[in-house]
């Protein structure tokens, strides 16, 4: 968005604005204080953060009913979260503790929350777009409106699964939202390295399906395009497309020594760091005193405690229980 | 009533789908073309295009979307035309259906029915004729069905869609056309126990699917040299019924398992393991294997009938087993 427009939306709604700005923060906090937790052995695994993309989540999640439908991948924390799963049962999950969401099964990478529809946390490159297609599908049949929304990195652009989804839905004019986070690496591939097309937005349009990018660092734009895109599919627009255009400032994991990209690109991007753009562009609205910032930080700062907090006093599942869940035991729905 | 296996699994699908609106079947050519094995045949007139779905060519894609549907609420059949196709939906069905419940800690179950075509003899060769079912009775979370029988055919699947979790069926390819009696009012069966389909107090042919016709002729003929051997079927791959495989063990202290896979790292190894470990001092001979030569399975008709078990093999198995008398 243009500064004009900015500060457009900020004079029109700024409380909703602040909102957007301390659900970018809530994240950005909460994954500082994983890798911490994961330098003192506390988180195990696997560990991706989403530093540097929280403008997409946030803007996308912004948009979205209670009732609707999130797909995403190993890299979702910041997506439970804001879809609302609460930070001490994530954190409690992360710390492989009874009390996480998915009762210390799942960790890191593999975060669900049925109360929300948040199905998963996928660590399969690509493995989630098909489920997306079902979840949407089981709606369109059941003539229910609701939208199942699939986040994915460019990466998964390459996987026959990609193809095989973005056909099927718009074949079959389903209520799916694409958001591929096309933050430039999968891993240290550039995309320019895995794909000879890297217009991905034109990729998607080849299936018929409605697609544009949007710059993935400003939440505004992101949240204009994702409503945009979600009243168009709950209105049986079919299927869209959003190509969010980001950057993720720290490394792929934990185990990433990033030798495939310059500190001076980096440092470039994090010019463009959502949190810091939004919260200038409030400041220089006057829509955010520094008192009100000091909240805000005071704010999330004890979220995160509490959900340390939390997860530290866990327990451990028993390992009597070591078997159960892979047969349901309830009685047939 | 006369009908066919075939026959039998398609009104088992005409009669899920009348009794459950979540029900749909979808795969590649079950509507127009009325199913790659005629299966589906006349359901797309049926029911319609909106339940009886044609898809593309995309394996993981509507593997994957029948457990996206499945996590929404609906209850989909979905056919894969031959195991040998499933290998492109395997990480839908082991990372995802297999999984899910499990590492959602219990809150997201897969009430998925994935069938396919498996097996040889009709000289498909090495892309068409394997039997892979083993495999994937390899993999915690989903129950693994092997109809051999005209009444399994027409009732493993209600059961199968009642089943909170992923169930496979595995159809043997030269099973579908076997024509026989099922008695009118034919319905759901269980999917937990093995079945003896002969009785016998000498031997124990252990066995499944497509190959239960040539086991229960090989007892025949076993039969015509005094050797009364005992045939169980297992129906069901995962889990396995272990007390009727130790019951028909303890019954008759030989077993020869029968198993269209390969020997190495099958099926068949884990029978005869579990005998061991279950009913080793109720064995008066080592356990034996009748299983497909170590190949992919060859096109030639005298090479591919030489590469599957054969009631040949399987009574020669089954008399070594019992001593070599007669
Ligand atoms: C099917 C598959 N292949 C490879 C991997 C290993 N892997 C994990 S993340 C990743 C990169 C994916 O990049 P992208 O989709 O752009 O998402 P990002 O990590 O950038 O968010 C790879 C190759 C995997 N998890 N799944």
């Amino acid at each position: 968005m243009t500064e004009d427009e900015t500060a457009q939306a900020i004079a029109a709604d700024p409380e909703h604005v602040r909102g957007l700005l301390r659900q970018m923060l809530r994240v950005r906090r909460l994954e500082e204080e994983c890798v911490e937790l994961y330098s003192a052995s506390k988180i195990r695994g696997f560990l991706h953060v989403y530093i540097g993309e929280e403008a997409v989540a946030a803007g996308v999640m912004s948009v979205l009913a209670a009732d609707d439908a999130v797909v995403a991948t190993y890299r979702e924390h910041g997506h439970a979260l804001l879809r609302g799963v609460p930070a001490t049962a994530i954190m409690a999950e992360m710390y492989g503790h009874a009390e996480g969401c998915c009762r210390g099964r799942g960790g890191s990478m593999h975060l669900f929350d049925a109360g929300t529809r948040f199905y998963g946390g996928n660590a399969i490159v690509a493995g989630g777009l098909p489920l997306a297609v079902g979840l949407a599908l089981a709606d369109k049949m059941a003539g229910r409106h609701r939208v199942t929304v699939c986040f994915f990195g460019e990466g998964a652009v390459a996987e026959g699964e990609f193809h095989e989804s973005l056909n099927l839905a718009a074949l079959w004019d389903l209520p799916v939202l694409f958001c591929c986070e096309n933050n430039l690496y999968a891993m240290g591939t550039a995309l320019e390295r895995s794909e000879s097309q890297t217009d991905i937005a034109l990729k998607a349009a080849v299936y018929e399906v409605s697609a544009w990018a949007v710059d993935g660092m400003d939440v505004l734009a992101v949240e204009e395009a994702a409503r945009r895109a979600v009243d168009a599919v709950r209105g049986g627009g079919g299927p869209h497309f959003l190509e969010l255009r980001t950057y993720r400032f720290r490394a792929h994991s934990m185990f990433d020594p990033e030798r495939y990209r310059e500190k001076a690109e980096v440092e470039r991007w994090m010019k463009r760091d959502p949190i810091v753009l939004l919260r200038s562009a409030l400041e220089a609205s006057g829509a955010l005193s520094s008192d009100q910032w000091e909240a805000l930080e005071q704010e999330v700062a004890a979220e995160v405690r509490d959900a340390v907090a939390f997860a530290e006093a866990g327990t451990l599942e028993p390992v009597e229980e070591l078997t159960r869940f892979v047969y349901s035991e309830r009685s047939p729905r | 009533m006369k009908t066919t296996y075939r026959e039998a699994i398609r009104a088992a699908i005409r009669d899920a789908m009348q009794r459950d609106e979540r029900v749909f079947l979808m795969g590649e050519d079950v509507g127009r073309y009325g199913g790659g094995f005629a299966v589906s045949l006349g359901l797309l007139e049926e029911f319609g295009p909106r339940r009886i779905r044609d898809t593309p060519l995309s394996e993981a894609g509507f593997v994957g979307a029948g457990i996206g549907a499945a996590l929404g609420g609906m209850r989909p059949i979905v056919e894969i035309m031959t195991v040998n196709f499933s290998l492109l939906a395997l990480d839908q069905i082991v990372n995802n259906a297999a999984t899910l419940l499990h590492m959602s800690g219990g809150q997201f179950n897969v009430p998925i029915v994935i069938r396919m075509t498996t097996g040889g003899g009709r000289q498909l060769a090495a892309q068409h004729s394997h039997s892979l079912e083993g495999w994937i009775a390899h993999i915690p979370g989903l129950r693994v069905l092997a109809p051999a029988t005209l009444e399994d055919a027409r009732g493993m699947l209600w059961t199968a869609l009642e089943d909170p979790d992923p169930v496979l069926i595995f159809e043997h390819g030269s099973l579908y056309n076997v024509a026989g009696e099922l008695a009118d009012d034919a319905g759901a069966v269980d999917t937990d126990t093995a079945a003896v389909r002969r009785a016998g107090a000498d031997v124990s042919l252990i066995t499944y699917g497509g190959t239960l016709p040539t086991v229960l002729e090989a007892a025949e003929a076993l039969a015509n040299d005094d050797i009364d051997a005992e045939v169980l079927d297992l129906r069901t791959l995962r889990p396995l019924d272990d007390d009727a495989i130790v019951a028909t063990v303890e019954k008759t202290h030989r077993a020869v398992v029968i198993d269209e896979g390969w020997r190495s790292g099958g099926i068949s190894a884990e029978l005869s393991a579990r005998i061991t470990e279950n009913a080793f001092f109720d064995l008066d001979a080592p356990v034996a294997r009748v299983c497909s030569e170590e190949v992919p399975v060859p096109y030639a008709k005298h090479l591919e009938r030489a590469a599957l078990p054969s009631v040949e093999r399987i009574v020669a198995a089954a008399r070594e087993a019992v001593g070599a008398r007669g």
